[in-house]
């Protein structure tokens, strides 16, 4: 009995996905033509999923075929847009209006802006309070204020990342006047954590504290300020952030906005997924 | 200006059909459009230059979808498999002995991140490797999610939703 000599590598998975799909170079396709007439049941296998292909198609066009609704005019959202952020954020929306109103927070004091009104978090709160004392031990460093300077950000934030065990970024915080120094790890109890330095050029510094903690909880931003020292803290996906500084609130408040967006909007990895 | 909305303004009919997809609302999924637009406009300049556009918005997309479910979890009782039994009644076949039965029922069976593979790749087209950009993945388990996601499919749409209930659970 005479074998058809295989082209190339064995047929795999994706081989046949991409048979379905339609996505496969000419000379692989012979390959896999040549396996599935050798094979009925992948044959068979094959045409059922090209024909679910082409069903789910066809039962899903027609949202992409209607018109598009004002509201997603790019236009229409953009002219929102400049005429007044919209802070989509509950937690924030809040945070603002405590601000506005103007409720005083003293040296000591603290203050919380929430849709919960809970008592505090202890894991938030803890972890505030291991910033700030990260924030004193550090930003009066001259010469080793970082460990791994801003110049190799994507080694830095892949390493903090592995450490700390979620995905992290070094938020970009031009648009409020900062400079990303470069970071550090921190022990931090029983795991690691991660503080980015920023710098305004003007000798204002400020932090970026991250470590794992909170699991399962979200909470707004929440407000503390130790003998000049302010932080704003949250707990998201499993990790809680404070952004420190000397710097007044609604600045700081800015900054904590910007990066909690940053990290909103970073591709996350599904959960119980690999790092 | 008129450049964003040159570059997003072709987006929107697939971004509006994904979230259709994940959400089977109408009013619910152009609310997860607009959100996702006002954030990418918002982060407009912080989106990489060289990079693809369209991954980028599926990618933010999904992102807002995943922790609204993650809210929705917490506020309410867990919604999984069971949901199938609450699929609006016009999609279901009179004859559910019908060997065709509703891919989209088939499609609300997998777990999310098999359905947000199929329909990126299948219905919107991505490349494998734009897939696995959008879903920050290495492109073998992009592989192997699509084809988990296309054989579950086939069980649902061969033995019908009492098989397939079973195997999942």
């Amino acid at each position: 009995m005479t074998e058809e000599r295989p082209i190339g590598p064995p047929i795999g998975e994706d081989d046949l996905q991409a048979y379905v799909d339609g996505r496969l170079p000419p000379t692989r396709l012979e390959a896999v033509e040549v396996y599935l007439a050798a094979h009925p049941a992948a044959e068979a296998q094959a045409q059922a999923e090209i024909e679910q292909r082409n069903l789910l198609r066809a039962r899903l066009a027609f949202k992409a075929q209607e018109p598009i609704p004002s509201r997603l005019r790019v236009a229409n959202i953009l002219a929102e847009h400049s005429r007044e952020p919209r802070l989509p954020w509950a937690s924030i929306a809040a945070a603002v209006a405590w601000l506005a109103i103007g409720i005083g927070v003293g040296a000591g004091g603290m203050a919380w802006y929430g849709h919960l009104g809970a008592s505090p978090t202890p894991v938030a709160q803890l972890a505030a309070s291991d910033a700030i004392t990260a924030y004193r031990t550090y930003v009066g460093e001259r010469l080793h204020a970082v460990e791994v300077p801003a110049e190799q950000e994507a080694h830095l934030v892949q390493w903090l990342s592995r450490r700390v065990g979620k995905p992290l970024l070094a938020p970009n915080l031009t648009a409020e006047g900062f400079r990303l120094m470069g970071g550090r790890l921190l022990p931090a109890g029983d795991e690691p954590a991660a503080l980015f330095m920023y710098d305004d050029g003007r000798g204002n510094r400020l932090t970026l504290y991250a470590r794992s903690g909170g699991a399962g909880e979200t909470t707004s931003f929440r407000f503390e300020n130790q003998d000049g020292v302010s932080a704003f803290s949250w707990i998201d996906n499993g990790l809680s952030y404070v952004v420190t500084g000397r710097v007044d609130r609604e600045r700081l408040l800015a900054v904590a906005e910007a990066a909690y967006r940053q990290f909103e909007a970073q591709p996350q990895p599904p959960a119980g997924g690999k790092l | 200006m008129n450049e964003i909305a040159a570059l997003l303004e072709p987006q929107i009919p697939g971004l509006r059909r994904y979230a259709w997809a994940l959400l089977r609302d109408d009013e619910a999924a152009d609310d997860l459009v607009q959100d996702t637009l006002e954030r990418a406009i918002g982060h407009w300049t912080q989106r990489r230059r060289e990079g693809d556009l369209r991954a980028w918005l599926f990618t933010i997309q999904r992102n807002l979808f995943l922790n609204g479910e993650r809210r929705r979890r917490r506020r309410g009782p867990h919604v999984g498999v069971e949901s199938l039994e609450t699929l609006p009644s016009t999609e279901s076949r009179p004859d559910e002995s019908s060997e065709l039965r509703d891919v989209l029922a088939g499609l609300e069976a997998l777990p999310e991140e098999q359905r947000s593979v199929l329909l990126l790749v299948a219905v919107e087209d991505f490349s494998y490797e734009q897939a696995a950009r959008a879903l920050d993945l290495p492109i073998g388990t992009v592989m192997s999610r699509l084809s988990r996601a296309r054989e579950r499919m086939r069980q649902f749409m061969e033995n019908g939703r009492r098989t397939v209930l079973r195997r999942v659970k």
